[in-house]
């Protein structure tokens, strides 16, 4: 992204170059430093959170926030008896933290001691049941073993331990929580395929289901689309998501993160139509927009062509959202789609525009600017054409008539090209046909 | 016609030869005395030039004469050979051409007859026949005629003067073609002729006429190639690309070195033309398809690395393998290939820009000074390929529109030719599928089902033919 604003560029630099350390560039105003880490892991729960602020503590170029998010993370783990999350944040916090906060190998054993002891006695139960051949007890050994290896962070044997039930679920509710379940390791785990499947097994069972898990599939398909990268209907599900989704859904996703999610995407690739319909006008959102009256504010700015303070708006919340586990691979590219957007409507209306008061109006130097109209128009999202001379774009209409002629004779050319290399071929394949039919027939041979 | 004669003497034969040839001349070119059955065989010959002569009239006549010819070809012919040449003078290359030629086959088909006669006016003998003879008679023996052809090609590229070889070629295709949609052995070697003596508007003549029967598929594929070449040679890319697509697509089950090259000048073409490489169509053969690519690896990077737009990677690129191109012939299309990169650059500034300096052309298209850009902007002005004003005072270049209004009555000429061309390629269409849909062999193969399909698709495929027929 080429825009101009000093401050802000300076920021995300400061940011990104996340594992540097210590030197980050002092004129940071607007960056990670409003980031305000109780209160952002305030709004999750289980295990993201931790996975949440080791993300922030390794991204994030400050190194009070750092300590911060480890010192919490580390907490947080040890309260879970996680022992994989625990070593990674013992490994990052690196003794920086006092000797509170050293690896306790005495611990880790020990709670290494206790699971093996608890795996062992779920197993034998498990054991159990399968010789008692009794479904309900089985699929409820098998959650409870893939609860197990939940809370205590082995992903992938979880993720099997919960498929295995499916051959046991007898309702759909069963079927429900086993989607559920699945949804939640795969998110984890970072398999966004699964959790699309799972999303639509259990949105095709054929009772009804509660408003709450409704919300919570649409909010987990929106999630998938979006790491996907298929941000339209990333855009669609997340708008769709009811409210009553509250924070019921704190162990994968908070409402201010669908306000997020939902908005940007939808400003990326949703056209002025929809964005209108679909998110201005959409009730149920409004009461997700609320959570980020900043989101709110960029979104109408945007409907309303106040192209600039949008996009101010948009490099505010960029240090904050680059520390976001799910936005972060993607915030470039929204960010560039929504650029580009804004500027193909700025120009839409226009006869002829000039390119000093669009340059202001974007923040940008006349010349970025004109590089990005010039790779506008080459992509064909712009129909104009530059006056480099004297700085102004001209809409250019192209003149149908001539045009028409144009591809009428192209057409003409093609079909006579084509038709006559087709005869050409038809008859060697004749030839071919007729040789391979009379072998004994030759024809004029050298 | 002079009548048929008893077997004559050799008197007689001497009384019938030309004035400035002595009976003696015969057998003292062979240095020694005829024997029996050479004598012998003088005679037969004698009597079949006699018939010839007798039998050269009308069809009937003719087809006689041709089994007579027939029985004499072998060993009568053959085997004394040297002594036909007097013979010919006998004859009329217009009025006895079929006669004419079996001798003149005979005699040029031995190595020996040729060596003796090297650079002396056998070619103009040769060169008189294939200019003067008659086509309904060389027609009843295609084979010879292409025999004595190809060995006047083989005389005029010993001799280093293939321009000499033109014209008779020239006649001599026309000719043997039974109809100007016709693909003759022939086209080959008289377009190779004019490649090598550099007479590339002799070649458009050929060229010019549409191909559409073939009766030897290798005919084919140096027709294109030597073609395209000829086109690349006028500068004519678009037409040297359609000859070289249909050399590339061909059915063919096996691939052949002609098909290689082809391709390799096909990348480049293209590349010139279009600024990429089409893929394979899909009736492309699947050996091409599979093949092609991995004999002519360097081209397909080449066209890769033009796709970048850099004209220094495609530079460095093309210095590096100098060598493989050079041995390709291909050198020379290579140099076009990057000069062509600016003309792509520069065109697609037209489409985004009303004006823009010199300056900023130079840096885009990656030019040393904004003094090349001026040159470059005004060749391709001239050339016809851009429409735009190069202000020099301020350094500016602006681009404007094309000027074709599509209404001059020139164009009006054009476009109307172009319908009736159209029109008859519609209608020659029609014709052909009617004719395969009675083929016996297609009814056969085709279930009634499928035939129930076919036809009701066929007015959706083909509007054009439809519509033709509503007229």
């Amino acid at each position: 992204m080429d825009v101009d604003c000093e401050v802000s560029a300076a920021a995300a630099a400061a940011v990104t170059n996340g594992l540097g350390g210590g030197e980050q560039a002092a004129a940071a105003p607007v960056s990670a430093d409003q980031l305000d880490v109780e209160a952002y892991a305030a709004q999750y729960s289980g295990r993201t959170r931790v996975a949440r602020l080791l993300f922030i503590a390794e991204r994030c170029g400050v190194e009070a926030i750092q300590l911060e998010a480890l010192r919490m993370a580390h907490d947080e783990a040890r309260a879970r008896e996680d022992t994989v999350l625990y070593l990674d944040a013992v490994l990052k916090i690196n003794s920086r933290l006092g000797p509170r906060y050293r690896h306790d190998q005495a611990w880790v054993d020990s709670v290494n001691r206790r699971a093996e002891q608890r795996k062992e006695k779920l197993e034998t139960e498990l054991n159990g049941y399968r010789t008692n051949l009794i479904k309900e007890s089985i699929r409820m050994g098998y959650n409870d073993i893939g609860d197990f290896f939940y809370a205590h962070g082995h992903l992938s044997e979880a993720f099997k331990s919960y498929i295995r039930t499916r051959d046991y679920c007898t309702t759909s509710k069963h079927i429900v929580q086993m989607c559920m379940h699945v949804i939640l390791v795969s998110i984890e785990l970072g398999q966004f395929a699964h959790v699309t499947n799972y999303v639509s097994k259990a949105e095709q069972t054929p009772d009804t289901l509660d408003a709450v898990i409704v919300a919570k599939l649409r909010a987990a398909a929106g999630l998938a689309n979006l790491e996907t990268k298929k941000y339209k209907l990333a855009a669609r599900k997340f708008l769709e998501t009811g409210p009553e989704l509250g924070s019921n859904y704190s162990e994968v996703i908070a409402p201010q993160d669908v306000a997020v999610y939902g908005a940007l995407c939808a400003l990326a690739s949703f056209d002025r139509s929809e964005l209108k319909s679909k998110v201005i006008d959409n009730i149920n959102f409004r009461n997700f927009l609320e959570l980020v009256p900043e989101v709110r504010e960029l979104v109408n700015d945007f409907y309303a062509s106040r192209y600039g303070s949008c996009l101010e708006h948009l490099e505010k919340l960029k240090p904050n959202l680059l520390l976001d586990i799910h936005l972060r691979e993607h915030l470039g590219t929204l960010y560039n789609d929504i650029r580009h957007k804004a500027i193909i409507q700025y120009t839409l209306p226009f006869i002829s525009v000039d390119l000093n008061t669009m340059a202001s109006a974007f923040k940008s130097s006349v010349s970025m600017l004109e590089k990005e109209l010039a790779a506008l128009i080459t992509e064909n999202k712009i129909q104009a054409r530059i006056d480099s001379h004297n700085k102004i774009l001209y809409a250019r209409h192209a003149d149908q008539r001539n045009a028409t002629f144009q591809r009428a004779l192209q057409t003409g050319n093609e079909f006579e090209r084509d038709i006559k290399a087709m005869l050409l071929r038809a008859n060697l394949i004749k030839h071919d046909f007729n040789q391979k039919n009379w072998p004994g027939q030759r024809k004029m041979n050298l | 016609s002079r009548p048929v004669s008893s077997p004559p003497t050799r008197r007689k034969a001497a009384s019938r030869t030309a004035p400035d040839q002595t009976p003696e001349s015969e057998p003292s070119s062979k240095g020694k005395a005829p024997s029996a059955a050479a004598a012998a065989a003088m005679e037969s010959v004698e009597a079949l030039v006699a018939h010839i002569q007798g039998l050269s009239g009308s069809a009937d006549e003719l087809a006689q004469l041709h089994g007579l010819l027939k029985q004499a070809d072998g060993d009568a012919l053959r085997a004394h050979s040297a002594g036909l040449l007097p013979f010919l003078s006998h004859l009329h290359p217009g009025a006895h051409s079929l006669g004419y030629l079996y001798l003149l086959d005979s005699f040029v088909s031995s190595s020996a007859n040729l060596r003796a006669h090297a650079g002396g006016d056998l070619l103009v003998t040769v060169a008189d026949f294939l200019t003067s003879c008659s086509a309904d008679q060389i027609r009843m023996a295609p084979d010879k005629f292409l025999n004595v052809c190809r060995v006047l090609k083989n005389e005029v590229m010993q001799l280093n003067a293939p321009i000499r070889g033109i014209a008779p070629l020239r006649a001599a295709v026309r000719k043997i073609q039974t109809s100007s949609e016709q693909l003759t052995p022939l086209h080959a070697e008289y377009l190779m002729l004019c490649l090598l003596a550099k007479q590339y508007k002799a070649g458009l003549s050929v060229l010019e006429d549409d191909i559409f029967e073939v009766d030897q598929p290798k005919d084919l594929f140096l027709y294109c190639y030597y073609g395209a070449m000829i086109y690349i040679g006028l500068k004519k890319f678009r037409k040297a690309l359609e000859l070289l697509h249909n050399a590339v697509t061909a059915p063919m089950s096996s691939l052949n070195a002609i098909t290689v090259e082809a391709y390799k000048k096909y990348v480049l073409v293209s590349l010139i033309q279009s600024g990429q490489v089409p893929s394979f169509p899909k009736y492309t053969s699947s050996t091409a398809q599979r093949n092609l690519k991995n004999h002519t690896q360097i081209y397909v990077d080449l066209s890769t690395c033009y796709g970048t737009g850099s004209y220094s990677d495609l530079e460095t690129f093309i210095q590096s393998n100098a060598e493989a191109f050079q041995t390709d012939n291909n050198f020379g299309l290579v140099k076009q290939v990057l000069s062509s990169m600016y003309k792509r650059n520069i065109q697609r500034l037209t489409q985004t820009y009303l004006t823009l300096s010199l300056e900023d052309i130079a840096s885009s298209v990656q030019l040393n000074t904004p003094k090349e850009a001026e040159m470059h902007v005004l060749r391709m002005i001239e050339d016809g390929e851009i429409h735009a004003t190069i202000n020099q005072k301020d350094g500016m270049v602006s681009f404007n529109e094309d000027p074709e209004q599509y209404k001059s009555s020139e164009m009006v000429e054009h476009i109307d030719s172009s319908i009736q061309r159209l029109m008859a390629l519609s209608k020659k269409l029609t014709s052909i599928d009617q004719n395969i849909s009675c083929d016996h062999a297609f009814l056969m193969k085709v279930s009634s089902s499928d035939l129930q399909m076919y036809f009701s698709f066929l007015p959706l495929c083909c509007p054009l033919l439809f519509s033709n027929k509503c007229e």
